[in-house]
């Protein structure tokens, strides 16, 4: 259930703003340095970084919950322990996967 | 779409759910998610895997082939993925059929347009002077 929310939520979150910021990306590389500059310096700003980040977690968790339908899809998984495992699963492993890349980006493994 | 002269039960039925076509709206999701899942590993990997993501870096990647056609493709399919995906959220909570058309053709518009401007950049970048 809350998995099934989830996976609406980020969906919708990932179509609106994650798209929005990957054609404002795109239009300020094709427009030069300055644009560029720009769009850089609203992204690293302290609020950019949280909606980075946060758009980070929603692309784990659609990826994740995203595989479970997958796997749901072809009539696999129902058994309540599986299911249950899965659900879980796709939010731990959002949560992991979203600690690891900004780590990274941040400079944690420098 | 069943125009009531099919005399199975599944062709009846065929074309009248909540979406009239909703059948291969659904494959079609899937099959996108399934691409997504290799071009948005790619999209990642190369975010990681890139020295600096500096304009000038940036540019380069996505002027070499190896960077604009994953990219082009990549924004194809996620608007694609994204536009399927708002509108199954829009045909389940419009209940009224002239809002449900009307929000279905802003998606529709923003979309298009969307992935129009997107992939414009990218020719630009791709076939325009390196700065």
């Amino acid at each position: 259930m809350l998995v099934s929310i989830l996976h609406r939520v980020t969906g919708g979150a990932l179509t609106v703003a994650g798209l929005a910021l990957l054609c404002w990306w795109l239009i300020a590389t094709a427009s030069g340095g300055d644009a560029y500059a720009t769009f850089s310096a609203v992204a690293m700003h302290p609020l950019g970084l949280v909606v980075l980040i946060g758009l980070t977690w929603a692309f784990f968790q659609h990826l994740f919950s995203g595989l479970r339908h997958l796997v749901m899809d072809i009539g696999a998984g129902f058994e309540l322990g599986v299911n249950k495992l899965m659900a879980v699963g796709s939010i731990v492993a959002a949560l992991i996967a979203t600690a690891i890349v900004w780590a990274y980006l941040l400079g944690a493994f420098a | 779409m069943s125009m009531g002269k099919s005399s199975t039960p599944l062709g009846k039925v065929r074309g009248l759910g909540a979406a009239r076509s909703g059948g291969a709206h659904w494959v079609d999701e899937r099959i996108t998610s399934v691409a997504l899942v290799l071009l948005s590993m790619w999209f990642l990997a190369s975010l990681l895997w890139l020295p600096s993501l500096d304009y000038k870096t940036v540019a380069e990647w996505l002027r070499a082939p190896t960077g604009a056609v994953p990219m082009a493709l990549f924004v194809i399919v996620s608007f694609v993925h994204g536009l399927e995906g708002l509108k199954v959220v829009v045909d389940d909570y419009v209940h009224d059929e002239g809002n449900r058309v009307a929000c279905n053709i802003v998606l529709l518009f923003s979309a298009v347009g969307g992935a129009a401007f997107a992939l414009f950049a990218l020719a630009k970048i791709a076939f325009g002077a390196a700065a």
